[in-house]
């Protein structure tokens, strides 16, 4: 397993949100996370990615121990994330948002940038390069000057992955990618997710409510239901599995559609 | 669905919606030097009126003229902190101090030479940023103020106390330094030792700007989550703004000891920090030009306005004011569109 | 005097100085409690306060004299205009920024502090004012311990000011709106609360303390100038943060705490009173790096 959660539990003042959680992404999969409304899915990213301490259990990725981690320290060992809400730095252009991923890959300080030291240089152009690169690989080349904010939705998105691609991660965590976007731009982001996979070799874990795209695009999938895992398999099984259903009845239709 | 924030309808197509004609006089200034030809000629062109000034004008204008080259240095580097990476510095002068003092004990008390002292008020400069900034930087911004404005008072405080930094009255008869043989005395002198500090502090600030740890300090101002998201260590990039703005402060006060041969604590009060924030929140907090402009307002602005006598730091008080009200950026134009 | 009475000595004296930090620390605490802001310009509302009871003295001592009474009347005047100022200053500065950058909305209260502080210093040409009044120097003598009747006084009044506070806050209507304020602005808004006015209250209130803390000490120093409230602003504000800011207990024991501390703390041998104010900024540094939630506030949700 790439990334592994043992009997991870996290609680609020006394609210169990996640409850002795067993999880794991294998490498180079795509693997979805799925649950009702307040199921815990955020809140486990939240734990995955540093932002969140859990009480107990232990959380690995490639056998390295990222439990008490800080984020910034988890990207660095290889997993980016993407937000529910997209965090971009609105008033930034595109180019800059996507040359964040790439610190964590650079080393340059305030000296080496103040004496432009030849090795500075060529990190800045290894930097640009690389940022261009994701930037081309969302299918996003052309807009690198814009503000951020300027961005249609759908293509803010994009950036937001393609700066989390410039981590050069291991794994990607997508935090409902489909969300606002149209059917159109739903097929688009069904084709990336299976580029980032299969041309760059990243796992990818995401949280999804759009069920025809979870299914369409997943070879795994994890139901969380009230901070417990209540069942994992492959789309078929877990479309036909009545806990599932039974934890989503009093939702929505769209989710009901399994 | 609702949770999530609708799809902003700004974009524009292909075409870049927000590039309007420039309108604002400034802003017509600066467009019409955007290629890097014509910035060069415009630098050339002031460092030309830099170096001719003191032949043409009276040794008082040289003086005051020193006074905002210092300024620019010092308000330079405090936009590192400050308008780059967002974090409120009351206590600046504190490190404008700790460089003077520490040039002015070795060499005036233990007869160190000034060359071989600076390297020391800079260590001590960094060191002082760690110590003050390591802990507080995690804390709350306007937790951050305060301990920086206590902190900035403390340093006074031990200036006015203690026996080695000659107690209130501080220290006198620091001696001249000399470079190459080349005995720098004379209030030309010192202008132009300014004139080289406050270009390589452009210098430094521009290059910084645009380099990886730039960035770093713009990504965590805008959003602290995000960056530790991808990968940016808040903590050590926040106290890496603090250090590079303690060592620009240590920098002024090293020359500034020397230029006046003589320091007391009074030098390095609040209501300095508060002068160099000033003409960093009026020239627009991250811009380099604006920043320069401002340190030349709040050094010339007084010796236009000497008339008013005590109004004239409430007329300071009052303009950062409307300022904040009315337009935060400051009074340089924005670049981008 | 033998350790004793000079121990004693020092406990009266370090709860005078208590009383001022901690009428002025409430103000800090109440404007943290309702809208997140450190009120910078809260010093200089005190130096305020001590000029309009200056003022007002000078208006009432004609007829009521510069006692007790003249000090009192006057004191209830420069609340009530301090107060005033306060909530003109809310409304002129700090809503228009509800919103803005963090650090914007610190630079304009900063920016607010300096237009007071220079506005009196432009009045006053950056003289002392004598602050004089008639009152006398009797006190009681218990054995080698005096205490003037004027430390007395003072004690007593703050601590009416303060369990009025107390009172206030937790017995009426608008207090109770003051405190739902401080957790959940929008619920309140939703609940129908006048967030607005209840902002506009406690603005009132806690520069009205800071007036008659800012009257007590020019009657009680027998002067005043335009820089008084620098150093008591963040004193003041180093006792809300001892205290717990957001909390008014808080605030009233964090300013005994500190009156206490600079009174003994200056007594210990190798601090001396040139040390005083570097000792009290210590102790703010090390409070707020190892202690940030004070002794009674609440910490903040835990992340990361």
């Amino acid at each position: 397993m790439l990334l592994q959660l043992k009997q991870v539990s996290l609680s609020f003042a006394g609210n169990t949100v996640l409850h002795e959680v067993d999880f794991g992404v294998a490498a180079g999969r795509i693997h979805s996370l799925i649950g009702p409304n307040g199921a815990g899915k955020t809140s486990m990213f939240n734990v995955i990615t540093g932002f969140y301490r859990p009480q107990q259990g232990d959380i690995t990725l490639d056998g390295e121990r990222i439990v008490k981690c800080k984020p910034h320290a988890v990207t660095r060992l290889g997993i980016a994330r993407t937000f529910q809400n997209v965090r971009l730095f609105r008033e930034m252009s595109v180019l800059e948002n996507v040359m964040a991923g790439q610190h964590c890959r650079s080393k340059a300080g305030a000296l080496a940038a103040i004496l432009r030291l030849p090795s500075q240089r060529a990190e800045e152009r290894r930097i640009l390069e690389t940022s261009l690169e994701c930037l081309d690989f969302v299918g996003l080349m052309g807009h690198q000057d814009r503000l951020a904010t300027n961005l249609a939705y759908g293509h803010q998105r994009r950036v937001e992955i393609a700066r989390a691609l410039a981590t050069e991660p291991k794994l990607l965590l997508l935090d409902e990618p489909a969300a606002g976007l149209n059917s159109g731009e739903k097929q688009a982001l069904i084709e990336l997710i299976r580029r980032i996979r299969d041309e760059r070799g990243v796992a990818v874990l995401l949280i999804e409510h759009d069920m025809s795209l979870v299914m369409n695009v997943s070879e795994r999938i994890s139901v969380l239901d009230h901070g417990s895992l209540i069942t994992e398999g492959d789309p078929h099984s877990v479309q036909n599995d009545p806990k599932v259903i039974e934890a989503y009845l009093g939702q929505d239709d769209e989710e009901l559609a399994l | 669905m609702d949770k999530h924030s609708p799809p902003t309808p700004t974009d524009v197509d292909e075409h870049d919606a927000g590039r309007a004609k420039p309108r604002h006089p400034l802003q017509k200034l600066y467009a019409a030097f955007e290629s890097p030809g014509r910035r060069r000629a415009l630098h050339l062109t002031i460092l030309a009126i830099l170096i001719v000034t003191p032949w043409i004008s009276s040794q008082y204008t040289t003086v005051i003229l020193t006074n905002a080259l210092l300024y620019v240095v010092l308000c330079l580097g405090l936009n590192v902190v400050v308008g780059y990476a967002g974090l409120l510095d009351l206590g600046y002068a504190a490190f404008f101090a700790v460089g003077a003092y520490t040039v002015g004990i070795l060499t005036q008390q233990f007869g160190v030479n000034f060359w071989a002292a600076i390297p020391f008020a800079l260590m001590a400069a960094a060191l002082a940023g760690v110590i003050i900034g390591g802990p507080t930087l995690r804390l709350r911004s306007d937790y951050l103020a305060i301990v920086t404005l206590g902190f900035g008072e403390i340093v006074r405080f031990t200036a006015r106390n203690l026996e080695i930094t000659g107690g209130a009255s501080g220290l006198s008869h620091i001696p001249e330094p000399s470079l190459f043989g080349w005995h720098i005395d004379s209030s030309i002198d010192f202008y132009y030792v300014f004139v080289v500090l406050a270009v390589l502090a452009y210098i430094a600030s521009q290059r910084l700007f645009d380099s990886r740890l730039g960035r770093a300090w713009l990504y965590v101002r805008h959003d602290e989550d995000a960056a530790e998201a991808m990968g940016i260590n808040r903590v050590a990039t926040k106290l890496a703004a603090y250090v590079t703005g303690a060592i620009f402060g240590a920098i002024g006060g090293i020359f500034f000891s020397v230029n006046l041969g003589a320091i007391s604590p009074e030098s390095f009060s609040f209501q300095q920090s508060v002068l160099i924030l000033l003409a960093v929140v009026l020239g627009g907090m991250g811009k380099i030009p604006g920043v320069i402009l401002g340190a030349f307002i709040v050094v010339l602005g007084p010796e236009l306005l000497r008339d008013f006598g005590t109004l004239r730091l409430l007329i300071f008080a009052v303009l950062l004011l409307l300022i904040m009200l009315f337009r935060p950026s400051g009074i340089w134009p924005e670049k981008r569109s | 005097m033998t350790w004793y009475d000079s121990f004693l000595q020092q406990l009266v004296d370090g709860l005078v100085l208590g009383s001022f930090y901690a009428l002025v620390a409430l103000g800090y605490t109440m404007v943290f409690g309702v809208i997140k802001l450190l009120n910078f310009a809260h010093g200089d509302l005190y130096m305020t306060g001590a000029f309009a009871g200056f003022g007002g003295l000078s208006l009432v001592s004609g007829f009521l004299g510069a006692g007790w009474l003249g000090i009192f009347v006057a004191m209830l005047l420069a609340m009530l205009a301090v107060g005033c100022l306060g909530v003109v200053i809310e409304r002129v500065a700090y809503h228009p920024m509800l919103g803005a950058p963090r650090l914007s909305i610190l630079i304009t209260a900063l920016a607010v502090s300096l237009v007071l502080q220079n506005a009196a210093l432009a009045l006053t040409g950056g003289q002392y004012t004598a602050f004089s009044t008639d009152l006398g120097f009797g006190g009681i003598s218990l054995g080698n311990l005096f205490l003037s009747y004027n430390q007395i006084v003072l004690v007593a009044a703050a601590a009416v000011l303060m369990i009025a506070l107390e009172l206030f806050v937790s017995k009426t209507l608008y207090g109770r709106a003051m405190r739902a304020v401080s957790i959940d602005k929008d619920m309140c808004r939703m609940m129908g609360i006048n967030v607005s006015a209840v902002i506009a209250v406690t603005f009132f209130i806690g520069s009205g303390l800071a007036a008659a803390a800012g009257t007590m000490a020019g009657a009680y120093y027998g002067s005043i100038w335009y820089f008084m409230g620098f150093l008591i602003g963040l004193k003041a504000f180093t006792a809300a943060v001892i205290g717990g800011i957001g909390s008014i207990t808080g605030a009233m024991l964090g300013g005994l705490i500190l009156g206490l501390l600079e009174s003994f703390g200056t007594h210990i041998p190798f601090i001396g009173s040139e040390w005083k104010d570097v000792f009290t900024f210590s102790i703010l540094i090390l409070v707020l790096v190892f202690k940030p939630t004070g002794l009674l506030g609440k910490s903040e949700v835990e992340r990361m």
